[in-house]
């Protein structure tokens, strides 16, 4: 756990081991691995050799908002662009991609036509979505279901099994409090729905989790977590190994809690500040234009089935050496 | 309805003017129109009192407005991220709907109370309209 990077520890002065976490911020990746329910993280590196056996690689991709377009920000299409070039240049193209969500900034025909189309361009078996509040607060996720929701229930949620594996898209982004809480939701009729999806599982079924607000809570003040997300954690208790990969805060976080690893993704898009390090959760000012790519990228995991471990590696678009490594 | 039953009271009070004014003596019938028009304005509605809350850093201001009853508000929002203005609540008294940076939304409150409201995006928004 201890070479994970919580900051931008480039500021200042660079030892050893800020090198490794450096190298980690600045875009050689992080690699995180479950094994027994126990997540490691490590820089990529050595260890990420090891993974190149992974029985299948799935990548997340989350907060593409597409459609906005202010200040160093303007090229979100091109920054989705290129995380869509830097999966399709995988040596192993993953067999599943996930984004978790904010597809588009203001929930326009025309930005979901352009998400779609993109998402379609990656060479993988299959994409499947969950949606952020930018896709669903304009008229209650209508054109989000009826392009996305597919095989989905409620207002989106759906699970599935891939190789062993059972995956689970939650929703708690459709303002079922109407501004009673700052916080997302999930709801009885979904949570009652995941409590059932799961009875049927066996205990040793590694799980992962994705929806777009964390389900953990990482600052309440700016809305960042899931106020019925700790019931939803109760139903994943028994399972051995969990993993539940967030978006929406635009910057990667991780948490260990028992046997659920938490996982936060950094922005197709633009980034949003470290919780509590800024006035409001709004894009960060002042990023340089040449330090960009820096802040924004994707998650590619591997699953080894053997071993049970699950790995995630981060990797920002600044990230090219990185990934020829994969 | 309502305009013919003010003029014809008002032509019944002129005629009863006219008679008093007749019966001291004298003809200015125009004296008994001017003073039964004068109460007209006391029944027309308040003059419409006008406020903005200006949208900047995700934070609506002023955090609590105060105004008149009849006053019209209006939400400008100056961030670089979309935000709404809604009524908390299952079928809120307003909704700004989607206002994208520079957009304005304006609504008149007609009815006493006190109004809390958010952004639908972003939900840590709270605010609170009090009509008086």
């Amino acid at each position: 756990m201890s070479k994970y990077i919580q900051k931008d520890e480039s500021k200042d002065g660079i030892d050893r081991r800020g090198f490794l976490t450096c190298m980690a911020w600045a875009g050689a990746g992080m690699v995180w691995a479950m094994q027994g329910g126990i997540l490691r993280s490590r820089a990529l590196g050595a260890e990420a050799v090891g993974i190149a056996g992974a029985d299948f690689t799935f990548a997340q991709v989350s907060d593409s908002h597409i459609g906005f377009n202010k200040g160093v920000y303007s090229d979100v299409v091109g920054t989705f662009q290129q995380t869509v070039d830097r999966l399709n240049a995988l040596a192993k193209p993953p067999s599943l991609v996930l984004h978790t969500g904010d597809l588009t900034h203001l929930s326009k025909p025309a930005e979901f036509d352009t998400v779609a189309q993109m998402m379609k361009s990656i060479k993988t078996g299959q994409s499947f979505y969950v949606p952020g509040e930018h896709d669903y607060f304009v008229d209650n996720g209508q054109q989000y279901l009826d392009r996305f929701g597919k095989g989905t229930r409620g207002s989106g949620w759906q699970s599935f099994d891939f190789k062993g594996v059972h995956f689970v898209g939650l929703v708690n982004v459709a303002n079922l409090s109407n501004g009673q809480t700052a916080l997302g939701v999930l709801g009885d009729e979904q949570l009652e729905w995941l409590e059932k999806d799961l009875a049927g599982i066996k205990a040793g079924t590694p799980i992962v989790v994705f929806a777009h607000v964390p389900l953990w809570t990482v600052y309440e003040k700016w809305g960042w977590g899931t106020q019925d997300g700790e019931r939803a954690l109760r139903y994943l208790k028994r399972f051995g190994s969990v993993s539940v990969l967030n978006g929406h805060i635009h910057q990667v976080l991780q948490k260990v809690e028992g046997n659920v690893s938490f996982h936060t993704a950094r922005s197709t898009a633009f980034p949003q500040p470290e919780p509590g390090k800024a006035d409001s959760p709004g894009p960060m000012k002042n990023v340089a234009a040449e330090k960009l790519k820096s802040y924004l990228g994707l998650t590619t995991v591997d699953y080894v089935e053997h071993s049970g471990m699950l790995a995630t590696t981060d990797l920002t678009l600044a990230d090219a050496a990185g990934m020829k490594r994969l | 309805m309502k305009s013919r039953i003010r003029w014809m009271s008002v032509s019944v009070a002129a005629i009863a003017g006219g008679l008093i004014l007749g019966a001291a003596g004298m003809t200015e019938g125009n004296i008994g129109l001017g003073t039964t028009t004068a109460p007209a304005p006391t029944t027309a509605p308040d003059v419409s009192s006008a406020a903005t809350v200006e949208i900047d850093n995700f934070n609506f201001k002023p955090r609590e407005l105060t105004v008149k009853v009849g006053a019209t508000v209006t939400w400008a929002n100056h961030d670089d991220v979309p935000h709404t203005a809604t009524g908390k609540g299952k079928s809120p008294a307003f909704d700004s709907k989607m206002l994208d940076t520079d957009d304005k939304f304006s609504f008149t409150f007609k009815k006493a109370g006190t109004y809390a409201y958010y952004c639908k995006v972003h939900p840590h928004m709270t605010a609170t309209i009090v009509v008086k």
